[in-house]
């Protein structure tokens, strides 16, 4: 049977945009207001999985060719990175730093290096989420 | 006076979601179970709204987006679960 969604796809064109910008909202609110990698990943998973319900798998494959498995690594890799930069400062393992910044277009910016933490966080619920729902969800034809 | 609204509101929305979960329950077909989580997560997004506006936080604005969105999300999986009995293909045009 041939079926014929275009308004689930026309609504999942504009959705997506929202969702994903609410997660990334999310992700950067986290140091002072709810919300943060965790929910924040979560969130951009929620956008995939609404992209993989309105279309198929191969066509996310095709615009998305991102392995996951290799983003939860990347995740890892960028917290212990940040944790273990603390002890090339004489400082014990997982020291943050916080600073003001001169950045060329924002100006005078207030960083935070549990920031790139939080960002390992949401790469590893990401990829631990759609690995998860891809290795189920496809049906192996 | 904006408490005595509050509560009204809050107690008509709650007996609103009771009869849901009476269609939940008792209603004859899968969709009819669908639709009536799909309100529930509608009404869920009003009393969160109602209780942040009664405790004077502005903490729970977000979820409010959140649980609208989850709501849509589980709403068009179901659908899709009953329409073609497969929630993820793989492949679409070779069906």
């Amino acid at each position: 049977m041939k079926t014929n969604d275009i308004i689930l796809q026309a609504c999942t064109k504009i959705v997506l945009f929202i969702i994903i910008l609410f997660s990334v909202h999310m992700f950067f609110a986290g140091h002072y207001e709810p919300g943060g990698g965790f929910i924040g990943g979560l969130m951009t998973s929620g956008a995939l999985v609404l992209l993989m319900l309105a279309f198929d798998m191969r066509t996310i494959k095709k615009i998305l060719p991102i392995d996951y498995k290799i983003l939860t690594a990347i995740g890892l890799l960028f917290a212990v990175g940040t944790a273990a930069g603390a002890l090339f400062f004489n400082v014990p393992f997982l020291t943050h730093a916080f600073g003001h910044v001169d950045l060329p277009i924002l100006g005078d910016t207030s960083l935070h290096t549990a920031t790139l933490f939080d960002l390992g966080v949401y790469f590893v619920v990401i990829g631990v989420t759609m690995t998860i729902i891809q290795t189920i969800g496809e049906d192996g034809e | 006076m904006l408490e005595i609204v509050v509560n009204i509101a809050l107690l008509v929305i709650a007996i609103a979601m009771v009869c849901l979960i009476y269609r939940v329950i008792k209603g004859p077909t899968m969709p009819d179970r669908v639709i009536a989580l799909d309100a529930i997560g509608i009404n869920l997004v009003a009393i969160i709204a109602l209780v942040s506006i009664m405790l004077k936080t502005s903490a729970f604005l977000d979820i409010i987006l959140l649980v609208a969105i989850l709501a849509f999300i589980g709403t068009v999986t179901f659908s899709k679960y009953l329409e073609k009995g497969v929630i993820v293909e793989h492949d679409r045009r070779n069906r």
